[in-house]
């Protein structure tokens, strides 16, 4: 399987925080592999459109923003 | 005799159907806990404080503890049940559909919309940079954007709970229509100015915000979206209710009345504007702030004063006034917290003299 290609966008506040931990999180749990970066930059969060952080997207495309995503969602999200 | 209905049909697709109706159960089964639990806890507090415990009616310490035991249960209860509602009307909307909305309204009707829609979108203050950059870039004025970057976190969903849970429903309608009339106003005022040099120049530089998160929400998902909300954030105010209530529920019962007449009463002209310059660097979630605010007006504060320290304290964030930096210049900053502040004592002194 191709490597996932993650981004999690977001400042540095506690959600953000989160957000990448429990990407990571249930990335290894199901043996999913993923290539993580973090965006905290606004100049480069901005070319995704988004409006609230934490941001995630995944293989370029933005699929959630202003929230974590329970585990499996976010499972769903990266298999997809 | 009646024939049993299901012979002969074919079987429908049973799973969907089958867990989609037992969150509906769920959902009506804690919707009756709730009416229950809110309508015993009056009694119970009563009963425990005067019966079981034996304390008088009229003492100090007894009138603290059953203001105490009834107010933080019934706050809670409020709390979770009225957030609930609000984040099922919050996933109707999000800020790329408000910024649609806004997009090509003028000043003046472009201002109300925007402290309309600061109320039902949902906001964070480690939103605001993202969400201004977005609606800028999409042409919507300053002044409108402003608007909303002051309605959202001052209209503030737990504030407005809490003051109608303590003070009922007239004084939690005064708070949100004064913080919507602050907002628009402040918003006409600052695109009035022409403030557009004081934005940082990269925000200019970045292209135009369209398209972004596209989301389709089943009842299911929205359901699901507001129970999170309601344990996010109840689990992080829960505290900050149970400690302003204790301090309330003492300032209650020991603390006699009119004590505070003289200096925060109406006749003190100059604390309105004194409660509002010292609720500028004070940021304190509403819910610790709500009840100790009810208790001074019950001591004698005017509520005009006591109103304008709230607002000042929920609205003007010293937190947010530092992520804002990173794409407003000082100067704009500065014009921002004046409108404001000053918005706000003006409807301080308005209430003053409204309400006697």
């Amino acid at each position: 399987m191709a490597q996932v290609q993650v981004k999690v966008l977001g400042s540095g506040c506690a959600n953000c925080k989160r957000l990448e931990e429990t990407v990571r999180k249930v990335a290894a749990a199901r043996g999913i592999e993923i290539a993580l970066e973090k965006v905290t930059e606004y100049n480069d969060m901005m070319k995704w459109n988004i409006m609230q952080t934490p941001g995630l997207v995944v293989n370029d495309k933005l699929v959630s923003a202003g929230r974590i995503p329970k585990e499996d969602e976010i499972a769903k999200l990266l298999l997809a | 005799m009646a024939q049993s209905i299901a012979s002969g049909r074919p079987e429908a697709p049973a799973p969907v159907r089958h867990i989609n109706g037992r969150l509906y159960l769920l959902v009506g089964v804690a919707a009756v806990a709730w009416i229950i639990a809110y309508n015993v806890i009056q009694p119970i507090a009563d009963g425990i404080t005067y019966n079981i415990l034996g304390l008088e009616h009229g003492s100090h310490f007894g009138d603290s503890l059953a203001f105490f035991l009834y107010d933080v249960p019934k706050v809670l209860l409020l709390l979770g049940g009225m957030i609930f509602m609000i984040s099922i009307v919050r996933t109707f909307f999000s800020p790329e559909r408000t910024r649609a909305l806004l997009g090509g309204k003028r000043q003046g009707i472009g201002n109300v919309l925007a402290a309309m829609l600061g109320i039902v979108t949902p906001f964070c203050s480690c939103s605001a940079v993202p969400l201004f950059i977005g609606f800028v870039e999409s042409g919507i004025p300053l002044g409108v954007t402003f608007s909303f970057l002051i309605a959202a976190p001052t209209i503030n969903e737990v504030a407005v709970i809490l003051l109608y849970g303590m003070f009922g429903w007239q004084i939690a309608a005064l708070y949100v229509a004064s913080g919507l009339v602050i907002a628009i106003i402040a918003g006409m005022i600052i695109g009035r100015l022409k403030l557009e040099r004081y934005v940082e120049d990269f925000v200019w530089q970045l292209k135009a915000g369209t398209g972004g998160l596209q989301e389709h929400l089943t009842w299911e998902d929205r359901i699901y979206r507001a129970w999170e909300s309601v344990k996010e954030i109840v689990g992080k105010v829960w505290i900050y209710v149970v400690i302003g209530i204790a301090v309330g529920a003492g300032i209650h019962g020991f603390v006699p009345e009119s004590a505070l007449a003289s200096i925060m009463g109406s006749q003190a002209w100059w604390s309105v504007p004194a409660a509002v310059l010292i609720g500028i660097p004070l940021y304190s979630n509403a819910a610790g702030v709500v009840p100790i605010v009810g208790a001074l007006i019950e001591k004698g504060a005017s509520l005009g004063t006591a109103l304008a320290f709230m607002m000042s304290v929920v609205g003007l964030s010293l937190p947010e006034m530092i992520i804002l930096r990173r794409v407003l210049k000082p100067q704009l900053i500065v014009v921002f917290v004046g409108v404001i502040a000053g918005a706000i004592i003006i409807t301080g002194y308005m209430f003053n003299l409204l309400i006697r």
